[in-house]
């Protein structure tokens, strides 16, 4: 699948999906990598080192700043696919190095598929 | 994208490693999102200010940039702090995280930002003007600006608002551009709006469903700007709107196309199962009102209410420091404080510590605030006006 890039690198991984938008501020703690939204249908799930998959972001500004600090504390996802990134996930992925592609047919990915992200050529293939 | 010569300096480090780093992530926004060129800016707002949101992990960042002697070009203030700047102890914060919040001040003040912790800048000091092209990133100070003022601004981050601070621009796309601020749904509103957390349920209820699309609303025949402000900040919250029209009543509304839109029907008992919805609990243990920040007019109404009464419970009113020092001179203050209250000024029950301070149900009249609070504050929720609120803790 091609789309288009959002944040250059590479990676291959276990897929995790969400078919709903996620906020990271108050969504993902930024120490574990779990999600913490109420009522989320990740809520509970972990993305460490995950191919996060998700339509797109939602919520409060300060998502970026969770997005680098789940790098930080080494907790982040492999790389991050979306339907469409806003620009609260792109300015994070940028900001952490984490390789993100959007405008990608996420319908077509499910949880546990493993999938490689080239974001430098902007491709998405199941495995 | 087109830059000039001197932005081309700028990105080859002539101003510096940190001008450069900021720029990069400008100019790769506008890149990712189809910007011709950067555009100067009139104001910025810089979201990620609690100690609570950005950790440690934020906090270095901010102080690594400010350590190598960048300062903002425009005026620049910040979203809530994690606590009370002035009055923390006294309020009961917790002194390690006062510690790193301070150091994150610090950071802020040294790059010339002016350290006024507010998501209501348009109340504080910091008003752009009708088609004024701003860089502002709190959610509901972002669709506020967007929608009441008209005033021109993405939803940006808090790192892109402050590359855009530092650098004095910011891409030019999305909402800056006239095209993309068309309505892409209509709401139709037939309920009763009497309360400002009516005006957050509709927000919460409709910002579920269009997530980042632009509303028209219909059928609404009258709001002031706190209700408005509650509006936005729950759409925000529970969506990603940064951009809402209101038929009559907001400066774009007659100016944009508004044919063959997809329609969305709001009725009263979409209002009322909101309310249920958004109210995990039963017998708040404090009332956190001023999501966002109080304005005079919200503050006053609690005074009249409270005056000559006693409280059972804690109640705090979030606001700004400069609404505070209003409400200080007049004596609702003094009034609010007789009745057990607090006016908190420069933080809010999102972005505090709360759930460390003893706190397990939050009563809140704010959609945006009832949205945030089971996940950030592991808080149980009461969702109801004002009134109902205070009434119960008498």
């Amino acid at each position: 699948m091609k789309g288009r890039m959002i944040s250059p690198g590479k990676a291959k991984g276990e897929a995790i999906v969400s078919k709903e938008s996620i906020g990271f501020y108050g969504g993902i703690d930024a120490k574990t990598g779990i999600v913490i939204e109420k009522g989320h249908p990740l809520e509970g799930k972990c993305v460490t080192d995950k191919i996060l998959v998700f339509p797109c972001g939602k919520g409060s500004t300060v998502g970026s700043y969770v997005i680098y600090g789940l790098k930080k504390n080494g907790v982040a996802p492999k790389a991050i696919i979306n339907k469409e990134t806003e620009t609260i996930v792109a300015t994070g992925v940028i900001l952490a190095g984490i390789p993100c592609v959007d405008h990608i047919d996420i319908e077509q990915i499910n949880t546990g598929d493993i999938v490689t992200v080239d974001a430098d050529h902007a491709t998405v293939d199941l495995v | 994208m087109y830059l000039t010569q001197e932005e081309e300096k700028i990105l080859d480090g002539e101003k510096g490693d940190v001008l450069e780093r900021m720029f990069r992530l400008l100019t790769r926004l506008g890149d990712i999102y189809g910007a011709d060129k950067m555009i100067p800016i009139g104001s910025v707002q810089v979201a990620g200010v609690s100690y609570k949101s950005i950790g440690d992990p934020g906090t270095e960042f901010l102080e690594d940039i400010a350590s190598q002697g960048a300062t903002v070009q425009v005026l620049t203030f910040l979203n809530p702090a994690g606590m009370d700047l002035e009055n923390w102890q006294k309020i009961g914060f917790p002194n390690d995280f006062a510690t790193n919040q301070l150091r994150i001040m610090e950071a802020f003040k040294k790059m010339g930002i002016v350290v006024t912790s507010t998501c209501t800048p348009y109340l504080a000091g910091n008003l752009p003007r009708f088609r004024e092209h701003i860089a502002w990133s709190e959610s509901s100070a972002v669709s506020f600006s967007n929608s009441v003022i008209g005033a021109r601004t993405n939803r940006e981050g808090g790192p892109s608002a402050l590359a855009a601070a530092l650098c004095g621009r910011t891409p030019n796309y999305g909402l800056h551009l006239w095209e993309n601020r068309q309505p892409t749904v209509k709401i139709k509103v037939a309920a009763h709006l009497d309360f400002t957390a009516d005006f957050g349920a509709l927000g919460w209820y409709v910002g579920k469903q269009v997530k980042n699309k632009i509303p028209y609303f219909i059928g609404i025949q009258e709001a002031n700007t706190d209700q408005l402000k509650a509006l936005g900040a729950a759409m925000a919250a529970s969506g990603a709107v940064a951009l809402y029209h209101v038929e009559g009543l907001t400066p774009e509304a007659d100016l944009v196309k508004t044919k063959g839109l997809e329609p969305i029907d709001v009725l009263q008992k979409d209002i009322n199962e909101t309310y249920e919805k958004l109210s995990s609990g039963k017998n708040p243990d404090i009332v956190i009102l001023g999501c966002p920040h109080a304005s005079l007019r919200e503050i006053q109404q609690v005074t009249d209410f409270l005056k000559g009464k006693k409280l059972k419970k804690p109640l705090w009113i979030c606001t700004s420091r400069m609404m505070k020092e209003v409400a200080d001179r007049m004596g609702y203050t003094t009034i609010i404080e007789k009745a057990g209250g607090n006016i908190v000024a420069d933080t809010c029950m999102v972005v505090s510590p709360i759930e460390k301070m003893g706190f397990k149900t939050t009563g809140v009249n704010s959609g945006k605030a009832a949205n945030y609070l089971p996940g950030f504050c592991k808080q149980e929720v009461v969702f109801a006006n004002m009134k109902k609120l205070v009434e119960a803790q008498l």
